[in-house]
């Protein structure tokens, strides 16, 4: 074997192995399995092929082998849109859908990771041709993949809100939670299903930044997509009043929801709930403007 | 693509007929409240919609 294939298939094989690390095939069952798992290790493997042979066409002077690497970058950004697009058209189908903001969270984190993948075997194949030690530039690969996912690792909302639950309670037909209202419920009958299935949680942000991300409404929707993944839901088709809302009180910035979860456990729903991603799309920081923190000094 | 009217009233059952008159939306006119529940949750399921109460006897079925 050439000491350039050697060094290719190294790259090669440390790349795609850190595409198969950061995929994750969890409760969101997605990608799915098998299909959308042989397609994205199939994506991963092109990347990883384009980081490996990256230097090596450099080494040998092929400048426009290089050039391959925008080509890589407009692959990549196709697979944000298929990603989008599959997300999208799965939408119409769901009980509760995922938002628009989710999905284009999920479409970015898959574009991200082939970055990474390029990423890692090009550190790889750099290592082997600098050191000419497989075992230092497997090692160093690695490294690099477990930093890139550690940076790459987004928040959650136990990071920027306490979750509790709430009490849910009538003020005649609307439905409060603790001092919230969430909506009007006509039929005494619902109401009584309504505070039979209900569980009511209650996000209080620590800061005026985590109060503004959790008003995105992309945001409420994720959680609610979140929770009812892994918890269930009690709703058909035709029946809204068992639709899952979250409403902020403006006043505070704390926020209610309401789930109507197949299994009827607080302390999951409350770990549910801690657990959910906060959205990179949704995230703001007004405190770190000129403006929010002249606000913010005065006590606004 | 498929069209719906959403955020609307798309009926109003009450048994008082001095509450409620003309408008868009179709009337239903019951007997006695509890009709008017039986009627307004019949009125939603067809219509997918939701059942909101206004507090005097009148509903209104909407669909979100």
């Amino acid at each position: 074997m050439s000491e350039f294939l050697y060094k290719f298939l190294i790259s090669l094989s440390v790349g795609t192995l850190s595409r198969v690390y950061l995929m994750r095939v969890d409760y969101r069952q997605y990608p799915s399995y098998p299909r959308g798992i042989i397609m994205h290790l199939t994506f991963g493997m092109i990347a990883a092929a384009l980081g490996s042979i990256a230097l090596p066409a450099l080494i040998a002077q092929d400048f426009t082998a290089v050039t391959f690497l925008t080509l890589a970058a407009e692959q990549f950004r196709s697979i944000r849109t298929m990603e989008r697009e599959n997300l999208s058209n799965i939408e119409e189908m769901e009980i509760i859908i995922r938002g628009k903001a989710y999905i284009e969270d999920i479409a970015k984190i898959f574009e991200a990771r082939n970055y990474i993948v390029v990423l890692v075997s090009l550190t790889t194949s750099g290592l082997l041709y600098t050191l000419n030690s497989e075992y230092i530039a497997v090692t160093g690969g690695f490294i690099v993949l477990i930093i890139l996912k550690r940076l790459m690792k987004g928040q959650q909302i136990w990071e920027i809100a306490n979750v509790r639950t709430g009490k849910i309670w009538f003020d005649g037909a609307f439905l409060c939670v603790d001092d919230i209202v969430l909506i009007n419920v006509g039929l005494k009958e619902k109401r009584e299903k309504i505070l039979k299935n209900g569980i009511a949680v209650i996000l209080e942000p620590f800061n005026p930044d985590a109060s503004i991300t959790l008003s995105n409404l992309g945001q409420r929707q994720a959680i609610i997509h979140d929770v009812v993944a892994q918890m269930g839901i009690k709703k058909d088709v035709g029946e809204p009043d068992f639709t899952p809302i979250a409403r902020q009180n403006t006043e505070n910035g704390n926020m209610a929801i309401i789930f109507f979860p197949y299994f009827h456990d607080e302390e999951a729903i409350l770990e549910a709930v801690r657990r959910s991603p906060v959205l990179e799309s949704a995230r703001r920081k007004p405190s770190q403007s000129r403006a929010g923190t002249k606000a913010e000094k005065r006590g606004g | 693509m498929s069209v719906e009217i959403k955020n609307m009233i798309l009926g109003i059952v009450t048994h008082d007929k001095s509450k409620v008159s003309g408008g868009f939306a179709p009337v239903f006119y019951s007997m006695n409240e509890e009709e008017s529940e039986r009627l307004a949750f019949v009125v939603a399921k067809i219509t997918s919609g939701m059942v909101h109460s206004l507090g005097n006897g009148v509903y209104v079925i909407v669909k979100h």
